[in-house]
């Protein structure tokens, strides 16, 4: 033990002592991400490899994200904030996290609803939150809106995943923004209601208790149809745009975003700027939403076979940054009307 | 031979503190085991008060609304899962600790260290693996569906679904707190009772399960730290804790202020039960008469008895192992042809680099400190090394955060005198370091090794150290020389707790990390951050084959022992 001791000790205190620490030179951009890493690491290769400039990066949930950088201030070595879902953006504007920046070709790539309306931040990749349905069980035309999904003739057929999940959270908060408070509350009952099982933890738990035959309708992000379908191409699933044939000309498919903005204190902002609208760009937009079946942002890049197949669909057109705005008014709704 | 075994159980049972000596010892080292055991506390202490400063911006309005639609039902969730985590781990491991501590049968050798494998397995992980398997939409009730037309009335998406998983991964805990207490005792104390015509099984409930009682308590406390501080796997289950209302306050209420306040609470209460049960045996002794290197003599099991006791350790290891392992192992293959590159060197290396370091450092504190509070074993010791240890029932995010951010202060005072005298523009010479990260894992993982090493050092006599005194030998030369040899198996013990922890930990490691430098755990965290489980059983697989180490450690040593 001794021996051992006298061995590892000072091993142990060299290592530790050492900082492995952050060295960040002048033409290097910081990215804190909560994208994962296997989402964006091809994209920061291929920028490397095109402009030179070197990536660093530190990837973790947006919630540590945040308040890591908060708690840096001034002195934080992160130049760019990348995070999923419009949500946590919105708070990073809130928490005063982000500064603006302005650039045509960003205006041009990123559709109006898609992007802060103060510039702080610009979405990268559409993510459709819509219905998926058992197709031996519904035909398509029962189908219409989200809405709809509350009324009696669903009771026992609906899943759902978690409210504790920020993309249900988005998604009523959404309704909110379209219908007030009051009926939103209505209509999120009327689903809690219909519910064949509890919440389930996830959208692919939710996709195969559909498949199987537990419930007949669903609401989930489409990349996981992609994923679930990809495994096993047969499943008696399939895709349901709601919401296309609503006077309200807003109206459409809930749509989310992952997105970037400016850190306030960035070390770099000329450089990370310059990173956000190559991002944007149609050369980097299909190698950012590809890989994990989402859309593109940019209206001039088409997405991947696999995705265009599912059709298109009109997006809700309200701007995402309401999600945030609106998310503890939503979440506070669902734990009122019990959906767990 | 009836005197010296009654003198020698006598010694074991009777509670005798013996006031005369630590006074002495106190009064001999007054500052001393302050000296020791305040800095270490601090560790824990300055996370701690981050967390507790919260209270001062009130949060009303989430609160009102928690308090009327969120806590009733969380707290009560909360209670019923640690009651039957409790009852389970406690069962689970002191029937496994006892039959593999203390008995032959066929097998016993092979479950001895077969039984901590589920340890090395992350609680989230197996809880995914066992919903895939048993969940409505799971493997067997869909075959089960199909072939038999059978529907099984039990959900596993239930709280007893929850308790079963927590059970099958937290007994390791209690299971090697207590067969090491077992180990300590013996099978000398069964002969003895035998030859007294006492059967195995009295003597069991009499005198060895009361003997043990501390090393039992102090693992259970540690599977019941983890299972109130458990995110994962209740949210895999979709069951609602206390720790949900803390996640729930910061990432969905945006309130980092309010789930710091929840965790604050939460913090509180398992500071009461720490200390209440350290009071408990605060004045009691559970020392045993020296020990003699005698090879321990085993109760031989036989006929039927002997096959329950095989079925029973096989059953466990079956579920809590076996189970979850093959799916893990099945997807880690599928997806090893997609994701296994040579990278994966390098998550091992730094995954074992930081659970050695790690847990050496955690080691050398947690004796320090337990010896500390055996010298001055006052309420106001008592209190201090239990702060020190309270970092284990902190949600791990929370904890993170309150690393972080005193972290993150020194940095700004560093680069801003740098600034001010000598106009230079400096980095961060703190945050991203692996000193920043291992004392993180300090803060979160003292209780872990704390908890066997202080039970082991209760059983050493305190004669020893006043004998040591008469002679001359004191403070840290008599711990040296006294107390470290004779805690040797505690200490591995502890030790190999904390290398699995740490193995499996991802909120510290996510948050302090260095750029670019990833470990196992943390690429679990990349693929299931998505949703795609299938793709984290190749890490999970690794973490488990690398948590593998230290048991294989153990279970050697222990052989080599058992030989001579």
């Amino acid at each position: 033990m001794k021996r051992f001791l006298k061995a590892i000790l000072p091993i142990v205190l060299s290592v530790s002592a050492s900082s492995v620490a952050i060295t960040v030179h002048a033409d290097e951009i910081v990215v804190y991400s909560a994208r994962n890493e296997q989402l964006i690491k091809p994209l920061f290769d291929a920028y490397t490899a095109e402009t030179g400039v070197k990536i660093q990066f530190i990837t973790d949930k947006e919630g540590p994200l945040m308040a890591r950088l908060k708690a840096e201030g001034k002195n934080t070595p992160a130049d760019i904030l990348l995070t999923v879902d419009a949500g946590n953006l919105w708070q990073a504007v809130n928490e005063k996290l982000l500064q603006p920046i302005r650039s045509p070709s960003l205006s041009e790539n990123v559709p109006e609803n898609l992007r802060d309306p103060d510039y702080n931040w610009y979405g990268l990749s559409v993510r459709a939150r819509t219905m998926v349905y058992n197709t031996a069980k519904v035909k398509p035309s029962d189908l219409s809106s989200y809405e709809a999904l509350a009324e009696p003739q669903w009771k026992n057929r609906l899943c759902l995943r978690t409210s504790k999940k920020v993309y249900n959270q988005s998604l009523v908060a959404m309704m909110i923004a379209e219908h007030g408070e009051a009926k939103t509350e209505k209509i999120v009952k009327g689903w809690v209601a219909n519910l064949a099982t509890d919440p389930l933890a996830d959208d692919t738990k939710a996709i195969e208790a559909v498949a199987n035959g537990i419930c007949d309708v669903t609401i989930v992000n489409t990349y996981y149809f992609g994923r679930v379908m990809k495994k096993d191409p047969q499943l008696p699933v399939a895709i349901f745009w709601p919401n296309q044939n609503i006077a309200n000309q807003e109206a459409g498919v809930h749509v989310n975003v992952s997105g970037a903005g400016v850190t306030r204190y960035a070390k770099n902002p000329e450089a990370a700027k310059k990173f956000i609208i190559w991002l944007s760009s149609e050369k980097a937009q299909n190698l950012y939403a590809d890989e994990n079946m989402e859309f593109p942002v940019n209206p001039k890049v088409k997405p991947v076979a696999a995705v265009a197949a599912w059709g298109s669909f009109k997006p809700n057109l309200i701007n995402v940054a309401t999600a945030g705005e609106l998310q503890a008014k939503a979440v506070m709704l669902m734990d009122r009307v019990g959906y767990k | 031979m009836r005197d010296i075994l009654s003198r020698g159980v006598a010694s074991r049972l009777t509670p005798h503190a013996s006031p005369s000596t630590v006074k002495i010892v106190a009064r001999f080292s007054l500052s001393f085991p302050w000296l020791i055991a305040a800095p270490i506390a601090l560790l824990t202490l300055i996370p701690l008060l981050v967390v507790l400063s919260s209270f001062l911006n009130p949060q009303a309005e989430i609160w009102a609304h928690l308090t009327n639609y969120v806590l009733p039902d969380l707290l009560r969730n909360t209670f019923w899962m640690l009651i039957g985590v409790a009852t389970g781990v406690t069962v689970l491991g002191v029937s496994l600790a006892w039959l593999t501590a203390i008995c032959e049968f066929p097998g016993s050798r092979f479950f001895r260290w077969a039984l901590l494998l589920p340890m090395a397995l992350p609680a989230y992980v197996m809880a995914f693996t066992w919903l895939g398997l048993f969940d409505i939409t799971g493997i067997v009730p869909m075959w089960l569906r199909s072939e038999f037309d059978l529907i099984l009335p039990l959900q596993m998406r239930s709280r007893g679904g929850v308790i079963l998983v927590m059970v099958l991964v937290f007994y390791p805990y209690v299971y090697l707190t207590a067969r090491s207490a077992f180990q300590g005792q013996g099978g000398r104390l069964i002969e003895a009772a035998q030859s007294l015509g006492i059967s195995p099984a009295r003597a069991f409930w009499r005198i060895a399960l009361p003997l043990a009682r501390p090393a039992i308590i102090a693992g259970l406390l540690l599977a019941l730290m983890e299972t109130l501080a458990d995110f994962g796997t209740v949210s895999l289950f979709n069951y609602d804790t206390f720790t949900t209302a803390i996640y729930k306050s910061w990432f969905s209420l945006f309130s980092l202020p309010a789930a710091s306040q929840l965790a604050g609470l939460l913090i509180i209460v398992v500071l009461i039960a720490v200390l209440l049960e350290a009071q408990m045996r605060a004045n009691r002794q559970f020392a045993e008469s020296v020990r003699s290197p005698v090879k321990a003599t085993r109760l031989v099991l036989r006929g039927s008895v002997a096959l329950a006791a095989s079925c029973w350790c096989g059953f466990i290891f079956l579920l809590a192992f076996v189970v979850p392992m093959v799916p893990i192992t099945i997807w880690a293959v599928q997806s090893a042809v997609q994701d296994l590159d040579v990278r994966y060197w390098t998550f091992a290396g730094h995954s074992l680099l930081l659970a050695t370091l790690g847990s050496l450092l955690i080691i050398v504190l947690a004796v320090l400190l337990a010896y500390a509070q055996r010298m001055q074993n006052t309420f106001a010791m008592r209190i201090v090394s239990r702060i020190a240890t309270l970092g284990y029932a902190l949600p791990g995010t929370v904890l993170a955060v309150g690393v972080f951010i005193p972290v993150a202060f020194l940095d700004n005072v560093w680069i801003n005198i740098n600034q001010w005298l000598w106009q230079r523009e400096t980095e961060q010479i703190f945050q991203g370091s692996l000193l920043v990260m291992l004392l993180g894992y300090c803060a979160r993982f003292l209780a872990v090794s704390y908890a066997p090493i202080e039970t082991g050092l209760q059983r050493i006599s305190r004669s020893m150290d006043e004998a040591a005194q008469s002679l001359g030998v004191a403070g840290l030369q008599r711990l040296r020389r006294i107390h470290v040899p004779m805690l040797r198996t505690s200490m591995l013990t502890a030790a190999a707790l904390c290398f699995v922890d740490i193995m499996k930990e991802l909120p510290i490691t996510l948050m302090t990390r260095p750029f670019g430098w990833d470990t196992l755990a943390v690429r679990v965290f990349e693929m299931t951050s998505e949703g795609e489980w299938q793709r984290a059983a190749l890490p999970a697989l690794l973490i488990v084959l690398v948590g593998l180490l230290p048991v294989i450690f153990l279970n050697h040593r222990d052989s080599v022992r058992g030989m001579r």
